[in-house]
């Protein structure tokens, strides 16, 4: 019981940490994007090739995964997503596809189709036993990096400038651009820092959820849910909704093997169908 | 750049040229029948698509659901003794129309990204659900011993699908029929209307919710048909059917000929299923690859797909 909620925590933090840069654009541009998977794919394998070519400790290939994936996260911005904000979201939609197939035939091209080697470096492998409970020091290491871009996204949206215009801008765009906040600046910031801690969570996600080209498909439908059920545009929304997706899903493979696969798009349905906005709907940005 | 002014009785000859031309591939294309019926089959489940997405502006990426929903039925049916094949087509009908008309109070409430994760979410699920009960379909392995009996009780299907061909090619025609009387019914003209400003028609006092509803509906119903039909021709039914990556699929087939016209489908399943043909013995990574770059390219441009590129060619004359 108490290894299933400490993994279900330790995935969820995961996924909140891929997920949230996805729930800010959603938010702030009303962009359907399908192709967030792509850019934690990306940090995924800048981590792993800096740590096998570059001999770069894991902790630092992380600094590393964040970096490039804001700085592709930035360029596709600026020559793809800019330019459909106004589209329709079955343009949006498809664009994205498109982003998703090339990256996984470029990926595929490049790296090859195998799932990337990866090993814990020393200080992560082990486990302490605390309360009766077994806890790796890896997943450990998980959720406090989830914990800690939680509380600094937290801050950073409720304490800073930056963080006001940002909300300023998913309450109401237009105000916001008239009183002279430069919103298409202020969303390509956003969007390049949303695919870093993506990217981030990528480079992470290599020790559980194994990095191969296919990633950005097979788990995107896990990071929608949770944009999905957190509701756009808000950080403890999605905070919530990845919590409760990580421990439904562990759980739910843990004691119903046979059928606890498609728990989670049983619980996404029944959430959707009682707060079609989101358990925190949008518009309440942190 | 010339344009070729094109009015109704015209545009309607172009469209019984087209239903000859694919009939005369009879006799010209002998060896590729099955992949023509399989094309025709295609071209009808992207018009069902169409119907939700093009013409009532629903946001799906699951409408395989119903396609695979479509082809377990009619097979199972067949399999166990009914194997008839315009029942197995109307079973397959009515069922989808109902699971179709069930799911869309799911659908029609939320906004897009509330459908798109819906019509998702209900697809994995179903998918799922049919790989765990492979007793009943087969799994993995797909649907097997699918035995069809004659068409009218007198046409046996043959190894080489000439009936199969004949027979997809007049269900398809008969359900383009359909559709296109429907899209042309006030009905029709409510879904565009609700597509293009969904707060005047509110206004003007329509029930949009309901209309919507029941567009996705027959959507699903077609859809159904479509799957039922591939069932048949095929006598087999794969788990892949059901799953995301033909909901995908048959959006990139839609949008390749332009959605939100009755033939956009239809020439996106011809363009799209021969070139899959044509560069099959390629990598498919390679295909992957350039798929996605068009899809890039066609949603950058904005521009409906092949049919949209036709109409500025070849405007059309108001209808008479």
């Amino acid at each position: 019981m108490g290894t299933v909620i400490f993994d279900g925590v330790a995935y969820g933090m995961l996924l909140f940490l891929i997920a949230v840069g996805l729930s800010i654009t959603m938010g702030l541009m009303n962009y359907v994007n399908l192709a967030h998977g792509t850019f934690a794919m990306v940090g995924g394998y800048a981590a792993s090739l800096a740590m096998q070519h570059m001999a770069v400790s894991f902790y630092a290939s992380l600094v590393a995964a964040f970096l490039v994936a804001a700085a592709i996260g930035a360029i596709c911005e600026r020559l793809l997503f800019r330019r459909l904000y106004r589209a329709s979201a079955l343009d949006q939609l498809l664009m994205s596809i498109g982003v998703v197939f090339v990256s996984i035939a470029g990926a595929t091209y490049f790296f090859g189709p195998a799932v990337q080697p990866f090993t814990l470096p020393h200080s992560l492998q082990g486990r302490v036993v605390f309360a009766g409970v077994e806890a790796g020091y890896y997943r450990l290491f998980l959720i406090a990096c989830g914990i800690v871009v939680f509380a600094a996204l937290m801050l950073a949206m409720t304490r800073t400038r930056y963080g006001a215009m940002v909300r300023a801008s998913v309450d109401n765009q237009r105000v916001a651009e008239g009183t002279g906040i430069r919103v298409q600046r202020l969303f390509l910031l956003t969007f390049s820092l949303g695919c870093g801690l993506a990217g981030l969570g990528g480079a992470l996600s290599l020790g559980t959820l194994g990095l191969e080209p296919t990633f950005p498909l097979k788990y995107l439908v896990y990071f929608l849910i949770v944009v999905c059920v957190g509701g756009a545009g808000s950080i403890v929304g999605p905070f919530v909704a990845a919590l409760i997706v990580g421990l439904v899903d562990v759980a739910g493979k843990y004691y119903l093997p046979e059928t606890g696969a498609f728990l989670i798009y049983v619980f996404m349905v029944v959430a959707l169908l009682i707060r079609p906005n989101g358990i925190l709907s949008r518009k309440a940005l942190a | 750049m010339k344009t070729i002014p094109l009015t109704s009785r015209h545009a309607g000859l172009v469209e019984l040229a087209f239903w000859l031309a694919v009939a005369s591939s009879y006799l010209f294309l002998p060896d590729k029948l099955p992949l023509i019926s399989q094309i025709l089959i295609m071209g009808l489940f992207a018009l069902s698509l169409d119907i939700a997405l093009g013409y009532a502006g629903i946001l799906t990426v699951g409408h395989a659901t119903f396609f695979g929903m479509g082809a377990y039925c009619a097979g199972l049916l067949a399999k166990h003794g009914w194997g008839d094949p315009l029942l197995g087509v109307a079973a397959a009908l009515i069922v989808c129309a109902i699971a179709g008309y069930l799911l869309s109070y799911l659908i029609v409430r939320g906004g897009d990204l509330a459908r798109l994760m819906i019509t998702i979410g209900v697809g994995v699920l179903l998918a799922e659900v049919a790989n765990r009960a492979s007793a009943i379909t087969g799994g993995t392995d797909g649907l097997q011993g699918i035995a069809m009996h004659p068409l009218f009780g007198r046409y046996e299907f043959d190894l080489w699908g000439h009936t199969a061909f004949w027979y997809a090619f007049v269900v398809v025609a008969v359900a383009f029929l359909i559709v296109r009387l429907m899209l042309r019914s006030p009905f029709g003209l409510v879904l565009r209307g609700i597509h293009d400003n969904r707060k005047r028609m509110l206004a003007l006092g329509c029930p949009v919710d309901a209309r919507l509803r029941l567009s996705y509906c027959m959507s699903a119903a077609f859809a159904g048909v479509a799957g039922a039909l591939l069932a048949q021709t095929t006598q087999f039914v794969g788990i892949e059917s059901l799953g995301f990556a033909k909901s995908a699929e048959i959006l990139i087939i839609l949008v390749v000929g332009g959605a939100g016209r009755l033939y956009g489908g239809m020439v996106g399943a011809f363009v799209y299923m021969a070139l899959h043909d044509v560069f099959a013995d390629l990598d498919p990574q390679f295909w992957m690859f350039w798929l996605g770059i068009f899809l890039i390219a066609s949603a950058l441009a904005g521009r409906g797909g092949i049919t949209g590129a036709l109409s500025r060619f070849v405007p059309m004359g108001r209808p008479q």
